[in-house]
């Protein structure tokens, strides 16, 4: 595809896509660098949350799971470029199916292992009683 | 319109309403400019794998949650666990990430002396990683902590040992994406090869950031 007369056309492409001149490449190094800040703040915030007082105990995990939601949000905008833009609706849809199977994946094991955990007789005790 | 009884144009048929020849062409100016150029399928049908091994991850991300409690009467995460060890680690990688986008910016300005020196950059950050990593694996396993141990320990050293295999794929792809812009210079198909392997190295640092919270964070908690 030739260059595209459309300037929101252009913003959306990553950078590399073709040649680039000064001013843009200064432009996606402040998005790179953008990034690069927002996802540290969030790594430093996840650190500071393990073992800061400030919050109840118990509410920890699930807000660095959040964190952690969130600067994979960060990197996959400003490092893997996924955008609303027309070129990337294909790879949002997939984005979306992937997430799909990773969501069954993870909470479907975690609910039935945790089922079975809980609901069957222990090895120690199937044992016992076949003696 | 000329077999049958053809609508008049004062009733228009139904699948056609809204949508005359004019508005379609219209709003095709205006969506796209033509098919798509190879660069964006190549980046899409890398993209797709790179989702089928984000699956991947989630299956040992899975063993791990469910394995996680069973120790065996083993050491548990928050006994062997060097927080320190992961906070460099994790800087380690977050900064290879942000070099490896200087790298494919290098690439847009057709800069041979930016991809390289950040491409070089990118490759120490990656086998810091490596390195702080094997080495955490190595005191483990002198411990007597291998992945022999436990349950927990076996899938730890699964999902944790899969990532940093495919670092190590990733360096040696660095290294060949270096030597081939050496070699052949900016063609179109090594252009498409750095996108595809910047898009592999962003995407390790997103399975890193979902390692390092569920696996030594709120395991070093619990």
């Amino acid at each position: 595809m030739s260059e595209t007369a459309d300037p929101a056309l252009r913003a959306q492409r990553a950078p590399g896509d073709q040649q680039l001149d000064g001013s843009r490449a200064a432009e996606a190094i402040r998005g790179y660098l953008l990034g690069l800040l927002l996802a540290s703040g969030l790594t430093v915030a996840t650190f500071y949350l393990a073992d800061s007082t400030m919050v109840w105990r118990a509410a920890i995990p699930i807000a660095l799971v959040v964190l952690a939601i969130a600067q994979m949000g960060v990197h996959l905008v400003f490092f893997l470029h996924i955008t609303t833009g027309p070129e990337s609706t294909n790879n949002v849809l997939a984005l979306a199916f992937g997430l799909l199977i990773v969501f069954l994946l993870l909470a479907g094991s975690l609910f039935i292992m945790t089922n079975l955990d809980s609901n069957m007789v222990p090895l120690g005790e199937v044992m016992q009683m076949q003696r | 319109m000329t077999i049958g009884a053809a609508p008049s144009a004062a009733e228009p048929v139904p699948h056609r309403l809204g949508r005359d020849d004019d508005s379609v062409n219209r709003s095709r100016r205006e969506t796209a400019t033509g098919p798509p150029s190879k660069r964006v399928i190549v980046g899409y049908g890398f993209w797709i794998f790179l989702l089928s091994d984000i699956v991947l991850f989630s299956a040992f991300f899975a063993t791990y949650g469910v394995l996680a409690g069973a120790t065996a009467g083993g050491p548990t995460g928050r006994q062997i666990f060097d927080l320190t060890n992961v906070k460099i680690e994790t800087g380690c990688l977050l900064a290879s990430s942000f070099c490896c986008g200087l790298a494919s910016i290098g690439v847009g300005l057709r800069n041979k002396t930016m991809f390289h020196a950040s491409m070089a950059i990118t490759f120490l950050l990656g086998a810091a990683f490596i390195l702080l990593e094997l080495k955490e694996f190595a005191d483990l396993v002198a411990a007597g902590n291998g992945p022999g141990r436990s349950a927990f320990l076996s899938a730890f050293f699964a999902l944790v040992g899969c990532h940093g295999l495919h670092v190590c794929v990733g360096l040696l792809w660095l290294l060949t994406m270096m030597a081939q812009v050496l070699a052949k210079g900016f063609r179109d198909d090594i252009l498409r090869r750095i996108l595809c392997f910047s898009l592999f190295w962003h995407a390790l640092d997103i399975v890193w950031v979902a390692l390092f919270t569920v696996v030594y964070v709120i395991g070093a908690m619990t």
